[in-house]
């Protein structure tokens, strides 16, 4: 029982892996642009929450109105400042420039706020620890349930802009040849732009979700970045919905770990993402999501 | 028929460069009985940055594989160093069979992280530092992250100590350099730079693509294993989660954006530069680290070739030469 | 008629070659102007200089007498200007219908839509919802004009499409251009065969190696002198 137990929660938990891995996976689709400072922009995300909560008394719910268009903002100047520009340099660059850039963040965070861990928990009342008792062995944290949740919803929904929306149409188009969009009369740029800030926008919800259910600390983006890309490259596949399944897949894999030894948390995570990294070569071919399909 | 052309390896410059190089290796040998402790400690540091440099360099720049993750192979050089230590063995010997046990287990990784695509490769080495990490720590030797020391050290008095380890770093790079100079001078080097310039290209040609990238594979981890190790010597202890940080790749992507990506002399310039700045601004803490990402973002965006390449660009100047120059004949 | 179009002298490079060379030309509203020439001639370029695919090194494009200069793409399809590209580049994971809804970006009102395109090319309407990566040649080629139709465009550049097409599948392609040449657009189009390209052309001119070696009004020029000027045995430039 304690297995199904550990199960329900690695799913549960794939469901802030999809999160936070989504926009990594949108950025990459359309831009082909992996951005290493995805988790430092989390992070960051989650120390504007707390500010707020803390200073100002803003429920972190509330909070979010504020930060998110903030992360929109940021999102859409990262692309012009900097994606954009680093491909000058050849497309590896940009590797190294968002590679800076966490750098930057993360030790300015550092400077702001020092290593003391914090967390929204104490501002969003009992939802962090509230849960529903399913039997003796199993209960399920409403605040696990609520992320989960929201993943699907805004996996959903990102889908349905992509399919429906003139907009997501041009951002399908941009991922897929951004050199024939000009032709047809869209600015490749500008929805590159975009596009930037709507995964921003979605690592803001993560931050938020990660800032709720645990700690976190100006150095917690690296691991941020690694657990979304694993989850995103596990998913594989080129639709949204691939990225809620390697959430998944990493969340189990993570809390069966930690059931056969304590470290077993971040081995298992890994060791699984290396397995499947392995398996997927000797089948020919790695899939990460090339382009977006509706 | 008349040959009308002439190929050259080597320019006027080049040739006088390597005289240089020599004599200034040849000074720099004799550095232990004329500088004081510390000095010796330093140029040892800067001994080991220039290895981490041009080694990362030799994956990125040349072939074209960018990793976040080269602490993995530096962290366990300094582990196994520890480890054969611990086993008996006689300390300098050590580092350089800890760097080869290193290369032997990046060998079979070589047969599988190349074949991934930039982004995979960069993180998914990350990934590797990771989990070398938490299985390093799992050795009931190492405590943890408490740590251990080498301190078969002890044996050796602490002037010994110095010149012994400058005399293994200052070798140990010079041989390194030597290798990486004629592997790229050589068939397989032509081969690598091919394959970044276009891999498709390169391997409709005939390039055996993903055997040469394991070739750069292996050295480049033998040489960040090397560098642990020495390392190690230096600071004697061994905390996994200082060996194992993505710091250090973040102080070899500062080396080589800064110094020049691709070029040879590049990473040496590079390095030499981040030794400056570590020694003046090393103490102002969080900010000497802001100052390092920011400087390395800014060369990405603004001088994405480097001070050395900047300079190559405009005068053509070329002193390690490693490519083929087309002149008339005479 | 004013000139819609004129192209003054223009130079453009593909990395070391110099594909054209000091090209003049100007194509008056309404005019069908067929661009004739070998392989490697500058066709594509030309085209794609005009369309602002491609910077060029020197010379100018004007369109209603107003430099482009370094206008990018995107824009001059918001004036008008639409290039249906050498080898359609359509989006292969989106529908035939995704991919003409795409030409609304361009915001250009006008008679064209999707109705409206599939009447124009029926062969089109059955696969509607069809990725467009699994068309055949001549519906792909069908699609991509549609696009470039999409836009509603004053000036329609057209680079070889009868590419890659069985003759059944380029006659249709041209019965369903007919209205549209015929309804005022003005059009420059790429075309290999010389018979089809004097039959639907007002005014042709001919490249060699980057350079305009012929020029005239199609009714004027015998498929002769065009033949020599194709193969640069002969040069005439004529108004």
């Amino acid at each position: 029982m304690i297995w199904l137990n550990q199960l329900i929660q690695g799913v549960l938990l794939g469901g802030y892996y999809a999160l936070i891995a989504c926009g990594l996976s949108f950025m990459y689709g359309v831009m082909r642009i992996i951005n290493m400072a995805h988790g430092s922009l989390a992070i960051l995300a989650a120390f504007a929450l707390f500010v707020l909560a803390d200073q100002y008394d803003v429920s972190p719910f509330v909070g979010l109105l504020v930060v998110l268009p903030a992360m929109a903002a940021i999102g859409w100047v990262l692309h012009r400042a900097v994606l954009d520009r680093s491909l000058n340099g050849g497309f590896l660059m940009p590797i190294l420039s968002t590679f800076g850039l966490s750098i930057v963040i993360d030790n300015l965070l550092f400077q702001a706020f020092g290593a003391d861990t914090r967390s929204l928990a104490p501002y969003i009342g009992t939802l962090s620890y509230d849960s529903w008792t399913i039997t003796d062995d199993i209960s399920v944290g409403q605040l696990a349930a609520g992320t989960f949740g929201l993943a699907v919803l805004l996996l959903g929904g990102l889908q349905l802009f992509l399919s429906r929306a003139p907009l997501g149409r041009a951002i399908r188009a941009v991922a897929e040849d951004p050199d024939t969009v000009g032709l047809v009369g869209i600015d490749a740029r500008r929805v590159s732009a975009i596009a930037s800030a709507i995964a921003l926008v979605t690592v803001g919800i993560a931050g938020a979700c990660l800032a709720m259910r645990a700690t976190f600390d100006p150095y917690a983006g690296a691991p941020q970045l690694i657990f979304a890309f694993e989850a995103a490259v596990i998913g594989g596949a080129g639709s949204l919905w691939g990225t809620l399944l390697g959430g998944v897949v990493l969340g189990v894999a993570q809390s069966l770990g930690a059931q056969i030894i304590p470290q077993g948390f971040l081995i298992g995570g890994h060791a699984a993402f290396l397995a499947i990294l392995l398996a997927r070569l000797n089948r020919g071919g790695l899939r990460w999501p090339r382009r977006w399909a509706a | 028929m008349t040959h009308d052309i002439r190929i050259e390896r080597w320019t006027a410059a080049s040739r006088a460069a390597v005289a240089v190089a020599g004599l200034l290796l040849a000074m720099l040998a004799a550095g232990p009985l004329f500088m004081d402790a510390n000095a010796v400690d330093k140029l040892t540091t800067l001994f080991i940055y220039i290895i981490l440099g041009t080694m990362w360099n030799a994956l990125a720049g040349y072939g074209g594989l960018i990793s976040v993750g080269q602490q993995a192979f530096f962290g366990l050089g300094a582990y196994v160093a520890v480890r054969l230590a611990d086993a008996g063995m006689s300390v300098y010997p050590a580092l350089l069979l800890a760097a080869a046990i290193v290369a032997a287990i990046a060998l079979p990784i070589s047969a599988v992280m190349p074949r991934l695509r930039a982004g995979e490769f960069a993180i998914g080495m990350w990934v590797l530092a990771e989990l070398a990490h938490l299985v390093v720590n799992l050795d009931g030797l190492v405590q943890g992250e408490t740590g251990t020391s080498l301190i078969a050290l002890n044996a050796y008095a602490a002037e010994t100590r110095h010149a012994a380890t400058y005399w293994t770093a200052l070798a140990t790079m010079a041989l390194l350099l030597l290798a990486l100079f004629a592997l790229l001078r050589s068939r397989t080097g032509a081969a690598i730079q091919a394959i970044r310039d276009n891999e498709e290209a390169a391997g409709s040609l005939g390039v055996r693509v993903l055997a040469t990238k394991r070739v750069i594979f292996v050295l480049a981890a033998f040489g960040a294993a090397l560098a642990g190790a020495l390392w190690l010597a230096t600071a004697i202890t061994f905390q996994p989660k200082t060996y194992f940080s993505v710091q250090w790749t973040a102080y070899m992507v500062f080396m080589v954006l800064v110094g020049g990506l691709g070029t040879f002399e590049g990473p040496i310039l590079g390095a030499v530069v981040f030794f400056a700045i570590e020694a003046w601004f090393g103490d102002a803490g969080v900010w000497y680290l802001v100052g390092l990402g920011a400087t390395a973002l800014l060369f990405s965006l603004y001088l994405p070739r480097g001070l050395w390449g900047w300079l190559q660009d405009r005068t053509g100047l070329r002193l390690l030469f490693v490519g083929y120059r087309v002149k008339p004949a005479p | 008629m004013t000139a819609l179009l004129t192209v003054e002298n223009l130079d453009a490079r593909h990395g070391l070659l110099h594909a054209v060379r000091g090209v003049g030309f100007t194509v008056r509203a309404g005019e069908t102007l067929a661009l004739v020439g070998a392989n490697g001639a500058g066709k594509t370029t030309l085209l794609r200089a005009i369309a602002g695919a491609h910077p060029p090194a020197g010379g100018r494009v004007l369109f209603h007498g107003r430099d482009l200069d370094a206008m990018p793409a995107h824009k001059r399809v918001a004036l008008g200007i639409a290039l249906v590209p050498e080898g359609r580049k359509l989006f292969g994971q989106l529908t035939v219908e995704e991919n003409l809804l795409l030409g609304r970006a361009a915001g250009r009102a006008g008679a064209w839509d999707v109705d409206t395109v599939i009447a124009a090319f029926p062969n089109l309407a059955k696969r509607r919802h069809a990725r467009a990566g699994t068309l055949s040649g001549g519906e792909a080629q069908a699609t991509a004009i549609g696009r470039a139709l999409m836009t509603n465009p004053e000036l329609l550049l057209l680079d070889e499409v009868s590419l890659g097409l069985s003759p059944l599948a380029v006659d249709r392609v041209y019965a369903s251009l007919a209205t549209t040449m015929s309804g005022g657009t003005t059009i420059v189009l790429v075309e290999q065969d010389l018979t089809r390209a004097l039959r639907v052309a007002d005014r042709v001119v001919c490249m060699l190696e980057g350079r305009v070696v012929l020029s005239g009004r199609a009714a004027e020029l015998t498929r002769d002198e065009i033949t020599d000027a194709y193969f640069g045995l002969r040069g005439k430039v004529a108004a």
